[in-house]
C-alpha cells in the first residue's frame, strides 16, 4: 500500500508542484493520475519512490515512511517500486538481457539466476527474440517493454508509469496497456500510470485522481468520475466544453451524460419515437475512447410542463443518468 | 648537401628513432594523464550542481586548479614544472622527465574532456538508475562510465593528437622526437628537407591516430545500429 499524507513540495526557486496531497493506493490496483501539463504529476509520482525528496508531508509505503530511512535503507526499498519512463531510459550500451539483468546485478543476484529471471521476464513481455538486440535496434513500443521488464526484474511489488505511452503510437500504445493489465492481474503488480490521456486511465484504472495546480481536485472510481466529474478541471478533461454548455441560456435544459455503457442505444432518437415530442439538440459533444464514447448531450426541454415531464420519465425508466439546468 | 643530411639521418636511424620517440612520448604520458584525468572528470562532472552527488566546494576547488593548470601555455608550463620532473625521476632532461611534464599538462586537459563525455549521458538513463536503488558510488561504474565509452573513445583521440602536440614543443627542451628532429637538423641547419620530412611523418602519425581511434569508437558504439 501506498500512502501519501500531507504531501508538499516547493522547489528551492520557489515554484510550488504539490499542495497537500492526500491518495492512499492499494495493493493490487491500477491507479491512475491524470492532470494537465504543469499540474504536478511528474513530480508527485517521483515522490513516490523519493526520487524527489517532499518539502514536507509522508510516503509510506507498506508501512514504512521514506522519510526516516537511511539512505541505504531507501536504495533497498526502491530495489521494490519499478519504474519506466515516457522516454524508455534504457542504457544505450547495454542489450536487452543485460539491461533487464541490470537492477538484478544492483540486488547482487548471482549472475546466472539474473540472466535466467531475465529470460522469463522476456517471454512475459514477448521479447524473446530480441534478447541479444540493442536499443537502438528497437522499436518505441519493443523499448517500453524491455523497460516494463527491467522494472520487474527484481520482483517488484509496485510499478510507477510516469507518461509511459505518451511517446507510442495508438495501436502501441494498447498493446502496451495491455501487457501492463496482464501484469497487475497475473503478477498482482500495484501500478501508479501519469498521464495526461483520458483514453489511458479508461483502458486500465481502476480508481484516478485529478490533479490541478498541484493539488487533488477529485479522486474516485474512473467510472464515476468520468460519469459525474465534480470539478472544474474532471469536467474539461471528460467534457471539454462543458464551460461553453452551461452558458447556453433560455429555457429549461437537461444535460445527459454519457458514461461509456449507453452510447452505442440511439437513446435520443428512441426518446423521441417514444414520446413522440421534437426536442432540440443545444449541444453535443462526444468523444469516442476505444470503442465507448463519453461525453453529454444538452437537450432543450419543451416549455410545456406536461411533455417535460414525459422526457424526464422516460429518461429515469431507461435508467439514462442526466441533470437539470 | 641537403639530401646528404637526410640520408645520414635515415641511415643512422635518428629519424626512425624519432617517429618511434614521438609515439611513446605520446601514449605513455596520454596513458598516464587518463590514470588520474579520468578520476578527475568523472569528480568534475559527479560533484557539478546538476551531478549525481553535488559537493559544490570540493567541485569549486578542482575546477579552480584544473583551470590554473589549463590557462598556462604549454611551452610555459613545460619548463616551470621541470623542477617537479627532477624530483619524480631524478633528472629535468630526456625523455623521462618530458614524459613527466606531458603527464602534468595533459591531466587537466584530460579531466575536462572526460567531464565534458561524462556530462553528456542522458539524465533519463541516470534517473532510471536511480529509480532502481542504484547508489551514486555503483552509477558511476555501471551506467555513466559504460554509457559515455564512445565519447570518452573520441575525447582520447582528440587528447592524443594534443599531446603529440606538446611532445614536440618539449623538444625544445630536451625531449626526442620529430619535434627535436625538425628543430634541430632542420630549423638550426637551415635544412627545409627534414622539417618538411617531419611535418609529414607528424601529419601520418596523427592521421593513423585519428582513423583508428574513430573506427573503434564508432564499432564500440551500440547507439549506432548495424
Amino acid at each position: 500500500m501506498i500512502e501519501l499524507k500531507e504531501l508538499s513540495k516547493t522547489y528551492p526557486n520557489g515554484v510550488t508542484a504539490l499542495k497537500d496531497i492526500n491518495i492512499t493506493i492499494n495493493n493490487g490496483e491500477i491507479f491512475g493520475i491524470i492532470g494537465l501539463s504543469g499540474a504536478g504529476k511528474s513530480t508527485l509520482i517521483r515522490c513516490i519512490n523519493f526520487l524527489e525528496k517532499p518539502t514536507s508531508g509522508k510516503v509510506i509505503i507498506d508501512g514504512q515512511n521514506l522519510g526516516e530511512l537511511s539512505k541505504k535503507e531507501l536504495l533497498k526499498t526502491r530495489q521494490n517500486i519499478g519504474m519506466i519512463f515516457q522516454g524508455f531510459n534504457l542504457l544505450s550500451q547495454r542489450n536487452v538481457i543485460k539491461n533487464i539483468c541490470y537492477p538484478l546485478e544492483i540486488a547482487g543476484v548471482k549472475k546466472a539466476d539474473a540472466k535466467k529471471r531475465a529470460e522469463e521476464l522476456l517471454e512475459l513481455v514477448g521479447l524473446t527474440d530480441k534478447a541479444k538486440a540493442y536499443p537502438s535496434q528497437l522499436s518505441g513500443g519493443q523499448k517500453q517493454r524491455v523497460a516494463i521488464a527491467r522494472a520487474l526484474a527484481a520482483k517488484t511489488s509496485y510499478l510507477l508509469c510516469d507518461e509511459a505511452t505518451s511517446a507510442l503510437d495508438p495501436d502501441t500504445t494498447s498493446s502496451i496497456l495491455e501487457l501492463m493489465r496482464k501484469i497487475n492481474k497475473t503478477l498482482g503488480v500495484t501500478i501508479v500510470v501519469i498521464t495526461h490521456e483520458m483514453k489511458v486511465i479508461d483502458k486500465i484504472c481502476d480508481r484516478v485522481a485529478v490533479l490541478d495546480q498541484s493539488t487533488v481536485a477529485e479522486i474516485g472510481n474512473v467510472r464515476d468520475v468520468f460519469a459525474a466529474p465534480k470539478s472544474a478541471i474532471a469536467k474539461k478533461l471528460v467534457l471539454p466544453e462543458a464551460k461553453a454548455v452551461d452558458e447556453i441560456t433560455g429555457g429549461k435544459k437537461i444535460r445527459i451524460v454519457f458514461n461509456g455503457e449507453n452510447s452505442f442505444k440511439p437513446v435520443i432518437a428512441n426518446l423521441v419515437l417514444e414520446c413522440g415530442i421534437p426536442v432540440n439538440i443545444l449541444h453535443a459533444d462526444t468523444k469516442d475512447i476505444d470503442g465507448k464514447a463519453y461525453g453529454q448531450i444538452l437537450l432543450g426541454l419543451p416549455d410545456d410542463e406536461k411533455s417535460a415531464e414525459r422526457i424526464r420519465a422516460y429518461l429515469n425508466a431507461n435508467e439514462i443518468s442526466f441533470t437539470e439546468i | 648537401m641537403n639530401n646528404d643530411l637526410l640520408s645520414q639521418l635515415i641511415d643512422k636511424g635518428i629519424l626512425q628513432l624519432g617517429v618511434w620517440e614521438t609515439i611513446y612520448l605520446t601514449f605513455i604520458p596520454a596513458f598516464f594523464a587518463y590514470l588520474f584525468g579520468i578520476p578527475l572528470g568523472i569528480l568534475l562532472s559527479v560533484t557539478d550542481k546538476g551531478g549525481i552527488h553535488p559537493i559544490p566546494w570540493l567541485n569549486k576547488i578542482i575546477g579552480l586548479i584544473v583551470n590554473i593548470f589549463r590557462s598556462i601555455p604549454f611551452v610555459i608550463l613545460m619548463i616551470a614544472v621541470l623542477p617537479v620532473a627532477k624530483f619524480v625521476v631524478g633528472t629535468a632532461l630526456g625523455n623521462k622527465a618530458m614524459i613527466v611534464t606531458l603527464i602534468i599538462a595533459a591531466v587537466p586537459y584530460v579531466a575536462r574532456m572526460v567531464e565534458s563525455s561524462i556530462k553528456e549521458v542522458d539524465s533519463g538513463v541516470i534517473e532510471a538508475a536511480q529509480a532502481m536503488g542504484t547508489s551514486s558510488f555503483k552509477i558511476v561504474f555501471k551506467v555513466l562510465i559504460p554509457e559515455a565509452k564512445p565519447s570518452l573513445l573520441v575525447g582520447a583521440v582528440i587528447s592524443l593528437v594534443t599531446i603529440l602536440g606538446y611532445s614536440a614543443m618539449a623538444g625544445t627542451i630536451g625531449g626526442g622526437g620529430l619535434g627535436m628532429i625538425a628543430i634541430n637538423f632542420g630549423y638550426q641547419r637551415f635544412n627545409d628537407n627534414v622539417i618538411w620530412i617531419c611535418v609529414l611523418l607528424t601529419v601520418i602519425i596523427v592521421q593513423i591516430i585519428q582513423e583508428v581511434g574513430m573506427l573503434i569508437a564508432r564499432k564500440t558504439d551500440k547507439r549506432i545500429s548495424k
